[in-house]
């Protein structure tokens, strides 16, 4: 188990060394397969987190919590590695596919999912933070990378937004070391599990300060309100791939901090002040992400909100505090590394070929893109909850878990404004079905939207030509890479088993770390 | 105070300290010239590192004398020198006049109101801050709440000025502000954990560096005004 724990960091660092030296198609082929090796080596990982988890070598430790992370991350990083094959070969030498730029794109992706990785393994507080701060910085990187004046505004508010979340949550951080020294003696290093154990013994003002300190600043990179404005800007103008870790992987990395804090706070101070401070951001959040969803123009800025939103139904979740909520809570990490991996890697299909990210803008592209079209549709589905997909099941273990808590209001509040944000969603699938929908559109599309499918076309044939220039084949009716649907699919499917039937060995995963999360165990 | 007697030579010296720092986030504040700017920046980043040896000293912790001399190496010579590197390439831009960085007029009020907002905002963190009952014998008294308020003015220098170096001074200065309410009440942290956190500060001084040419090289000007495209 060891050998797969340190694999886990070892495979991606050495996929991004290997990415500046070898050639593009090379790194490419190869950082596809460290992202696979990393999914596997994660759930490999599983049954070893379910016995109890381990501790070393050094500041490594693994419990069931984290393995849920892992999960989350390494299935995002594969994905993304994946796509990202596709996404670079038919970019036809423009931004990210200039000649020189792809190097730095692999072995920055890599990193990034490196250090996402590094993060959930670390059992040490100040280590996790420094590998927090190094997805920032390496991600802030991707964000700019694109090259175009929107990317480096983006990339600048993140960096200096997100750093300065850190440097709280560094404070945070520093009471906690505080709290620990006054607890286990001046010898006390940080680390995570003899914090936990003497948690009781904490003194409460510390502890407190470092609870509320940490869900301020880790929650600048988690994206809660109001210190989330960064986020719509990063995901929306960050290649399509990257969006997709930052969001479904990274901003779970982020929340894994948070719940760190709140273990130990719980043990310190009892349930009720880090559920309350929790509930609070995660209702503003919900409820801001929400109302911006109903009026958005920008597919990626669409699905960042949707990201906020998602973070804030993390919060109440584990605000309400039952056992069904925060199996729901950490089932909802994982349905939405998946569902909103997929649907920005779906968007990034649809803006490759209609060349805009304006929804009004890509009417026409179910019919267009014959498998991602649909997709997206069902990937838009997925992240409104809809059954039979896992959001919707874990949703609904939340929304039940708050009525159980007696958090009556919070949970009727939940139900509303998870309607409202399904009803930004589904405004914005339908704009995207051919006008009269069926017959006549799909015999005529160019009359669907005059213009555009068109140029779609010839930008797809472009991209056809250039995925055929390499191994994969191109796919039948226009989608312009293999690379760029497979991850999709996958990613489908894995809704579809979350929300139909958990693996044993996942349900037996989710209940220890409700355990850990309840203090319980 | 503890025991209600006047504080010991330490503390008092600490407090000292820790009130030049605040002074010199007010410098930066209402600074009109980048490179002066970048020289508060190391006078603090040396306050910082100066306490490190008094804390080191007092509590007998040899390990800060060599924190305190990477931190400066860092942050006395690296960092500023990166900047000012920044600065001669950045050269002149629409609100950069002259070589030196005319930033007066990179601010989103006048200096008098903002000098006054960040004076009430500190004051309110020092106030509020001194109601904490942390710190405990060994700390120097006010240090703590004072580190408060300079976290708290590194914010409003954040928000105030629209030219990228001073966002990024303002950042620099908000982890000096960190440093502080670490030696404060974490001075006893292992030093391998010191390390990677000023290894991590190098690492993201890199990137923003980085980040500034890019920003430079798009938008001919290290002024954030034109940053407004993306929004709602």
């Amino acid at each position: 188990m060891l050998i797969a724990v340190i694999a886990l960091l070892a495979v991606p660092a050495a996929a991004a060394a290997g990415s500046l030296w070898l050639p593009p198609r090379a790194a490419a082929l190869a950082s596809a397969a460290s992202g696979i090796s990393c999914l596997a080596l994660a759930a490999g990982l599983v049954p070893a987190a379910v016995r109890g988890g381990l501790a070393g070598p050094g500041p490594l430790r693994l419990d069931a919590l984290s393995v849920i992370f892992l999960l989350a991350t390494a299935f995002g990083y594969a994905c993304a590695a994946a796509y990202s094959v596709g996404y670079l070969s038919t970019a036809g030498g423009h931004g990210l596919a200039r000649p020189g730029r792809q190097h730095w794109y692999w072995a920055g992706l890599n990193l990034f999912a490196c250090s996402m990785l590094a993060a959930p393994l670390m059992g040490n507080l100040a280590l996790m933070w420094v590998a927090v701060e190094v997805t920032t910085i390496v991600s802030a990187l991707l964000v700019a990378l694109e090259g175009t004046a929107a990317a480096a505004e983006a990339a600048w508010k993140y960096v200096l937004l997100a750093s300065s979340g850190l440097a709280i949550a560094l404070l945070g951080t520093m009471f906690a070391y505080y709290a620990g020294a006054r607890a286990l003696g001046p010898g006390y290093d940080l680390a995570f599990a003899p914090l936990l154990h003497a948690s009781a013994h904490l003194p409460a003002t510390a502890a407190r300060l470092a609870f509320v300190l940490a869900v301020l600043g880790y929650g600048t990179k988690v994206g809660l309100v109001p210190v989330h404005t960064w986020l719509p800007d990063a995901h929306s103008e960050a290649p399509s791939p990257v969006s997709a870790l930052l969001s479904g992987s990274l901003l779970a990395v982020s929340f894994y901090a948070i719940l760190r804090f709140f273990q130990i706070a719980q043990g310190a101070l009892g349930p009720r002040f880090p559920r309350d401070v929790l509930l609070a951001f995660g209702v503003a959040s919900l409820l801001l992400a929400a109302l911006y969803l109903l009026d958005q123009r920008d597919v990626k800025r669409m699905l960042a909100y949707s990201s906020v939103e998602h973070m804030g139904i993390l919060a109440v979740g584990t605000g309400f505090g039952a056992p069904v909520a925060l199996a729901g809570v950490l089932l909802h990490v994982l349905a939405h590394a998946a569902a909103k991996g997929n649907a920005f890697l779906g968007a990034g299909v649809l803006a490759r070929a209609f060349g805009t990210k304006r929804i009004p803008s890509l009417r026409g592209a179910l019919d267009a893109l014959p498998w991602s079209g649909p997709m997206f549709l069902l990937a838009l589905g997925a992240l409104g909850a809809l059954p039979p997909f896992g959001m919707f099941r874990s949703e609904f273990e939340i929304v039940a878990g708050g009525f159980e808590s007696g958090a009556t209001a919070a949970a009727a509040l939940l139900v509303v404004l998870l309607t409202l944000a399904f009803l930004g969603l589904s405004a914005a699938g339908t704009a995207l079905l051919p006008p009269g929908t069926s017959g006549a559109a799909r015999g005529a599309p160019d009359r669907a939207a005059p213009g555009r499918p068109g140029a779609a076309r010839a930008r797809m044939a472009n991209g056809a030509a250039g995925a055929s220039a390499g191994p994969e084949p191109a796919l039948s009716r226009g989608e312009p890479s293999a690379w760029m649907v497979v991850p999709v699919l996958a990613g489908l499917v894995v809704l579809l088993v979350l929300g139909v039937h958990p693996p044993a060995e996942l349900q037996g995963l989710l209940s220890r770390a409700v355990d850990l999360l309840r203090g319980a165990a | 105070m503890s025991a209600g007697h006047a504080p010991g030579v330490y503390a008092g010296g600490a407090d000292v300290i820790a009130v030049l720092i605040l002074l010199a986030e007010f410098g930066m504040l209402r600074q009109a010239l980048a490179r002066d700017q970048v020289r508060l920046y190391a006078a603090q980043s040396g306050l910082i590192s100066a306490l490190a040896v008094i804390v080191g000293a007092v509590r007998g912790l040899p390990e800060l004398y060599l924190l305190a001399g990477l931190s400066a190496a860092l942050k006395i010579m690296v960092i500023p020198l990166v900047l000012r590197r920044l600065l001669r390439a950045g050269r002149v831009g629409a609100d950069l006049a002259g070589p030196d960085g005319d930033i007066a007029r990179s601010g989103g009020m006048s200096l008098a109101s903002t000098v006054l907002v960040a004076t009430a905002v500190a004051a309110a963190g020092f106030f509020a801050a001194s109601h904490f009952t942390v710190g405990g014998a060994a700390a120097p008294p006010a240090a703590l709440s004072l580190s408060v308020s300079v976290v708290l003015v590194a914010f409003i220098l954040m928000i105030h000025r629209r030219d990228v170096l001073s966002q990024a001074i303002g950042l620099f200065s908000l982890e000096n502000a960190i440093s502080l309410a670490a030696l404060v009440i974490a001075a006893s942290l292992p030093l391998v954990l010191e390390a990677a956190l000023l290894f991590d500060l190098l690492v993201a001084v890199i990137v923003f560096g980085l980040l500034i040419r890019i920003h430079h090289g798009r938008a001919e000007s290290l002024s954030t005004t034109d940053l407004t495209s993306l929004r709602g």
